[in-house]
């Protein structure tokens, strides 16, 4: 094996934590209400912003944007649950889909009203710039974001299994009457679920902005690898958009490198028509 | 045959009916429709184009003192040929989608009647906006698209004012010779290009030109603009090491080239960057500092005190709030100016009028704002006079270093980087 295929594959790792990192959120509210969130790409975006004004304005890095990011997303995530997501989940499901989609676009047509066309970019050295291992190279602010990816996957996976709020969760996810029955208030649960998923998307934007641009439609470029991830994962599945991100990292990564960039994503998603041709619940989706 | 006769027929007389139906008042202002990407990942471009596009419509209507020494077009009052009519730009998004861009020409010609079209930015769009134009006998005047296919379909209505990609593989090829005179290592080149019709075109008529000049383009990599990640090509060049690296981006890939290649930590002797990405102006301020030594292309050079680029330059600069003009709004700008002549000479918006007023445009180098020799319009529309100046990135800023007539500074190799 190579050296640089080695690179190729620890950056494809890297890449794929990265990917699991913003697509935590987006399996999160679906295994929690089944409602796919197409505004998510735009959480992650503002995410990207809340870490560009928290270093323009305060000349924050990381450590003062990820909480920051936190809370600010976690707070528009229960906002758009209040406003719009509980009222549309009454209606048909193309009132869902359709009610998130525009709830994508106001979004992403506020960020060029308020900061512009313009992209954005953070200085490398934020997070100590890049380091050599063993000849291979390890970008600093993509091992802390691959890294938090990690974590956060791994502790939104053990709320939801092993405490009793996440059980509340999940009982509700099932059935929301029978929930109700034994006490648990389905809106506090679900408007809870926003809460945690904006929480992870503003973090994982946070982190995302250290090594990538940030511009109003930098949410499209991500969005679609967050769909990807998650179907390929198994909706609902947080371990699963773990294991898929991954994957598909890795796997466009060494198809980039030996067949050729424009042909990764025709391999990606090859992959991922033969996934869900044997398994349509995705790798670990329920059926 | 006669279809086509008697397509030309139906065109003039809707035209002729259109300008009975229709005269110009004096008061009347003239519309033109402006296409540019104002949203979408080439926005920022789009967006300076159109302040570019407002400050020379501006000048026309209120008239700039200093400028009116050299334009005959800048005494204020609009188009004097044309019963002092006033530029009315209607601008219109094209999503960076060529389908959008298709329907906004659509939509500016039958709703809003504009007497012309200048745009569209990307060579993709420009291609479907273009047809549209054509098709309905409306002129389009492209200021900034380089695709060499565009003026090879035989349009009527179509004039490109900008130097295309011969021009620019001419004046790299050039450059690449005078290094390799200077003794400095050009025998390995690799070609990076996004493959949407701007980078596969410019792309190829690179490699074309290189190898009537005994350049041989070793590694080509196309990829697929906007990725998420560009890692895998950085390790392709790294791994082959060329002498000479070629990129043909746009804004969001050239950033992350430049942040990729700082990463892991490879560069080339000499990095050409065609244009593009790599001038857009956030480019330009975030990422300055990390690829110095980049070799580039430009169409503006600010020239003089007092001369035409500098006096527009002014001017864009307050509206823009400290920017400068750069190579695509200076193109875009050009553009306005040489269809505002056009019009002014034809004295009318009819659209047959207009268009032989542009096939006769001949304006002077003395009165360009890019750095073009003159424009000039041979029969496909192309502009003859248009030129390109080969520039370096230093210090977070570009420098004119090719031709010697119009250097500002020497070039400085091998290729710094961060």
């Amino acid at each position: 094996m190579s050296f640089t295929l080695v690179q190729v594959i620890v950056s494809g790792l890297l890449l794929g934590a990265v990917y699991a990192l913003f697509s935590s959120g987006l399996t999160l509210i679906w295994g929690m209400m089944n409602v796919v969130n197409f505004a998510h790409g735009e959480f992650v975006m503002l995410g990207m912003y809340s870490a560009v004004m928290v270093w323009t304005a305060l000349g924050g890095g990381p450590f003062a944007a990820v909480p920051i990011a936190a809370m600010l997303i976690a707070t528009l995530g229960v906002a758009s649950y209040f406003l719009l997501v509980r009222h549309i989940m009454r209606g048909p499901m193309l009132a869902q889909i359709l009610g998130t989609f525009g709830l994508a676009l106001f979004l992403r047509y506020a960020a060029f009203w308020y900061f512009g066309a313009n992209f954005r970019t953070l200085p490398d050295t934020l997070v100590g710039g890049s380091f050599s291992l063993g000849g291979i190279r390890f970008e600093g602010s993509r091992v802390l974001a691959g890294a938090m990816g990690l974590v956060i996957t791994l502790l939104l996976h053990f709320i939801l299994t092993r405490t009793a709020i996440g059980s509340r969760m999940l009982a509700v996810s099932e059935d929301a009457t029978a929930a109700q029955l034994m006490g648990i208030r389905p809106q506090r649960m679900q408007a809870l679920a926003w809460a945690l998923a904006g929480g992870a998307t503003g973090i994982a934007g946070a982190l995302i902005a250290n090594f990538f641009y940030t511009s109003p439609t930098v949410g499209e470029t991500l969005a679609i690898i967050a769909f990807v991830t998650v179907s390929f994962g198994g909706f609902g599945s947080v371990l699963g958009a773990l294991v898929a991100g991954l994957i598909i990292g890795v796997v466009e990564s060494v198809s980039a490198y030996a067949i050729g960039p424009v042909y990764k994503d025709v391999v990606v998603y090859i992959l991922f028509v033969l996934v869900l041709w044997f398994r349509p619940q995705g790798l670990m989706g329920k059926t | 045959m006669n279809g086509t006769t008697r397509r030309t027929t139906m065109v003039g007389a809707a035209a002729l009916a259109a300008g009975m139906a229709r005269p110009a008042l004096a008061e009347d202002a003239v519309k033109i429709g402006v296409i540019y990407p104002l949203s979408g990942n080439s926005a920022t471009a789009g967006n300076y184009s159109k302040m570019a596009l407002e400050v020379a419509a501006d000048v026309i209507n209120n008239g700039n003192a200093d400028l009116a020494k050299m334009l005959p077009l800048a005494k204020g009052g609009g188009l004097p040929g044309l019963k002092n009519a006033k530029i009315q730009l209607i601008f219109a998004d094209n999503q960076g989608t060529p389908a959008a861009g298709q329907n906004q020409a659509l939509r500016l010609i039958t709703e809003e009647k504009v007497a012309a079209l200048i745009g569209a930015y990307q060579s993709g769009i420009t291609l479907t906006a273009s047809a549209i134009a054509e098709r309905h006998g409306i002129p389009f005047v492209n200021g900034e698209s380089v695709a060499a296919n565009l003026t090879e379909r035989g349009f009527k209505w179509f004039f490109r004012v900008t130097p295309v990609a011969i021009d620019f593989a001419r004046a790299y090829s050039t450059f690449l010779k005078e290094q390799k005179a200077a003794g400095r290592k050009t025998d390995n080149i690799a070609l990076v290009h996004e493959n949407t019709e701007y980078g596969n075109s410019v792309g190829s008529v690179i490699i074309d030109q290189f190898a009537k000049d005994g350049f041989k383009v070793g590694q080509k990599i196309a990829y697929s603009a906007n990725s998420s990640d560009v890692q895998p090509q950085v390790l392709q060049l790294k791994e082959k090491n060329p002498d000479v690296l070629i990129f043909i981006s746009y804004t969001s890939d050239a950033i992350l080239y430049a942040k990729t290649m700082k990463e892991l930590n490879w560069k080339p002797g000499i990095l050409i960057a065609d244009n593009a990405g790599f001038n857009d102006p956030t480019f330009v301020k975030s990422m300055g500092s990390q690829v110095d030594g980049l070799i580039n292309r430009s169409a503006f050079s600010a020239g003089k005190p007092g001369s035409v680029p500098d006096l527009f330059n002014k001017l864009y600069t307050k509206k823009t709030g400290g920017d400068e003009l750069d190579d695509v709004s200076v193109r875009g700008l050009q553009a306005l100016l040489v269809l505002a002549d056009a019009l002014n000479r034809a004295g009318s918006t009819e659209p047959a009028k207009l268009q032989a007023a542009l096939k006769a445009t001949d304006l002077p180098a003395e009165q360009m704002v890019a750095g073009y020799d003159g424009v000039k319009f041979d029969e496909k529309g192309q502009n003859i006079k248009a030129a390109s100046v080969v520039t370096q990135m230093r210090n977070g800023k570009y420098v004119t270093i090719a031709p010697k007539e119009r250097a500002n500074a020497e070039v400085i190799l091998p290729y710094k980087g961060w």
